[in-house]
């Protein structure tokens, strides 16, 4: 297997190689290479910016499809809390879970009952583990992701706790077999995911061996079929009462639920990749050494952000809002308030530290940091993306690192055209916009 | 071998800026591949010493030398100078505005975390001439 599996790809046909993503990207990780953009796969986190941003549509997130659950006897349904916001005038949770079957499940199981059950372990581990301040959520994938490649430092203070889409689709398949009685592999679970991040951590997880979920398929996928059902549903008699998660379970669904379910007013919640980078700096900086948990969401509002929702996130929002109003606060619960060793990870989260270091001793990466310094002496300090890199900086690194060289850089190349002509103007040879001002 | 120098000016009136260097400078250390200790002292004595810049010293200059053992820093002003070097490193004392204090600075707390995060430190102050921070962190 591929060492990297990325859920975020490229469509090169509708790729125009601008330069929108490349300047996106929290990581850096795409650069735009012979007019199209090439995602570096040690970088990317898929955490679907570039998704979001391509007016080209040539980014996406590659899923499973619908069909795929047929691979199995018995297919169960992990619905994302953040599906439920999807839907206008919806008053009862209910009617999504009765009609997802009509699409070929054979049963649901809601990830926000997981969810609850989470949020009561992160209690218990953040009085077991007074030590480690602050605890970092590991509920967002693309964050782990991030805290690996750019923050490596701080792959200790993520909380070793599985996330609620992992502990869903194991409960689901508990009930599954034991229901059925057929094998644990002839059950196929499979999440309806807000976004690509949860596509990678199911195909490719951090902190455990293998995922407990077989696939994912995007909201934004099954969302006219589920429509339709949905209004057969409403038209049926009976509803069956499948909905069990309450306000806390429901409430992970958006920034800021996953914090207010710890029960503990020194949480903080961040959401937005560059809010979540900059929290993140100052948790480098030790500023944040006295809040006791932090969770980060790579998109903006939390999950109904992701770029597989089919709903705006502010108005999913406040639908959920409507929606978990006079419902108990958790319908899921532990029991002993012990920590079951099921909910907790398996495997460290390794740092990723190599990816950002120039080279693999300190004295040949102070050479080419040198070598940098040089090269932004002379580049034009504009970030304009012509080279195909984000910005002047990261042209400099890619030319000491020996992917590119210096004429990439039109402005340089400029130059070059004016040593041969030595006559003319150098502003002959650039667009007006940065054409030097004359008096 | 070729050392390594990295320089960074300090706006003394924009407090919204203080720390944009000592983020600069944690992320070149990065890069470089230093070890995760070594960059977080670097970084927090940094970012006492360029917060200390901006409230007292109206703003300076920071500069870093690197080399593979050693990360040597000086962070120099033309500010108002410490009259008393020894009571200005107590844990607690401060001289900082009431406006600073209110966005969670000025605890009296800078001088004595850089000399914590730092393996060497000497201050040089003169009272109406400024003050210059000499910091060494050794790569062990």
């Amino acid at each position: 297997m591929d060492t990297y599996f990325h859920s975020v790809r490229l469509d090169k046909d509708k790729c125009r190689g601008c330069t929108n993503c490349i300047k996106r990207c929290p990581t850096q990780a795409i650069r735009v290479r012979n007019g199209k953009a090439v995602i570096i796969k040690e970088r990317c986190i898929d955490c679907g910016e570039c998704i979001r941003v391509c007016p080209h549509h040539a980014k996406y997130a590659s899923r499973d499809v619908l069909s795929q659950i047929e691979d199995y006897k018995y297919k169960v349904a992990l619905p994302a809390p953040a599906l439920y916001g999807q839907f206008n005038n919806l008053d009862d949770v209910n009617i999504i879970l009765n009609a997802l079957p009509s699409l070929g499940f054979d049963s649901v199981f809601e990830v926000s009952k997981a969810a609850e059950l989470i949020s009561e372990a992160t209690r218990i581990y953040m009085q077991q583990n007074t030590h480690i301040r602050p605890l970092l959520s590991s509920a967002c994938p693309a964050v782990v992701r991030l805290i690996r490649v750019c923050f490596p430092e701080l792959v200790d203070n993520i909380m070793p706790i599985t996330a609620p889409v992992d502990e869903a689709g194991r409960l689901a398949r508990i009930k599954a077999v034991q229901k059925t009685g057929l094998k644990p592999e002839e059950i196929g679970i499979f999440f309806i995911t807000p976004c690509p991040a949860k596509v990678t951590a199911i195909k490719q997880p951090i902190g455990i061996e293998k995922s407990h979920v077989d696939g994912a398929i995007a909201i934004n996928d099954i969302y006219p079929l589920l429509l339709k059902a949905m209004e057969k549903t409403e038209e049926a008699d009976e509803l069956k009462a499948l909905h069990e998660s309450g306000v806390i379970g429901i409430g992970w669904a958006t920034s800021g639920g996953e914090a207010s379910g710890t029960l503990h007013d020194n949480a903080l919640a961040a959401d937005g990749i560059e809010n979540c980078m900059k929290i993140l700096e100052e948790v480098d900086r030790g500023t944040l050494d006295s809040v006791d948990f932090i969770e980060l969401n790579a998109c903006q509002g939390g999950c109904v952000g992701g770029s597989l929702t089919s709903e705006n996130p502010f108005i999913a929002k406040s639908r959920l809002m409507k929606l978990r109003k006079y419902s108990p606060i958790s319908c899921n619960h532990l029991g002993n308030r012990v920590l079951p060793s099921e909910l907790l990870c398996t495997s460290p989260v390794e740092p990723c530290d190599d990816v950002m270091k120039l080279a693999d001793n300190v004295a040949e990466a102070m050479a080419r940091m040198n070598r940098m310094k040089e090269l932004l002496k002379v580049f034009p300090g504009l970030d304009c993306g012509t080279c195909g890199a984000p910005s002047c900086r990261a042209l400099a690194e890619d030319i000491v690192r020996g992917y590119t060289t210096e004429h990439d850089c039109v402005f340089r190349a400029r130059e070059e055209l004016q040593e041969l002509d030595s006559n003319e103007s150098l502003d002959r040879f650039i667009p007006a916009p940065f054409r030097e001002k004359k008096d | 071998m070729e050392l390594l120098s990295l320089h960074y000016d300090v706006s003394g009136t924009d407090f919204t800026c203080a720390g944009e260097a000592s983020s600069k400078i944690k992320r070149n250390l990065k890069e470089l591949g230093f070890p995760t200790s070594v960059i977080r002292n670097v970084a927090i004595a940094v970012y006492e010493g360029e917060i200390n810049l901006v409230i007292h010293g109206g703003g300076g200059v920071i500069d870093v030398e690197i080399s593979p053992e050693c990360i040597s820093i000086v962070l120099a002003d033309q500010g108002p100078g410490i009259p008393d070097v020894a009571l200005a490193m107590q844990e607690g004392y401060s001289t900082a505005p009431d406006n600073v204090r209110q966005l969670g600075f000025g605890a009296g707390m800078g001088l004595p975390n850089i000399k914590k995060y730092t393996d060497e430190m000497i201050i040089e102050s003169e009272v109406g001439k400024g003050t210059t921070i000499k910091l060494k962190v050794f790569v062990k």
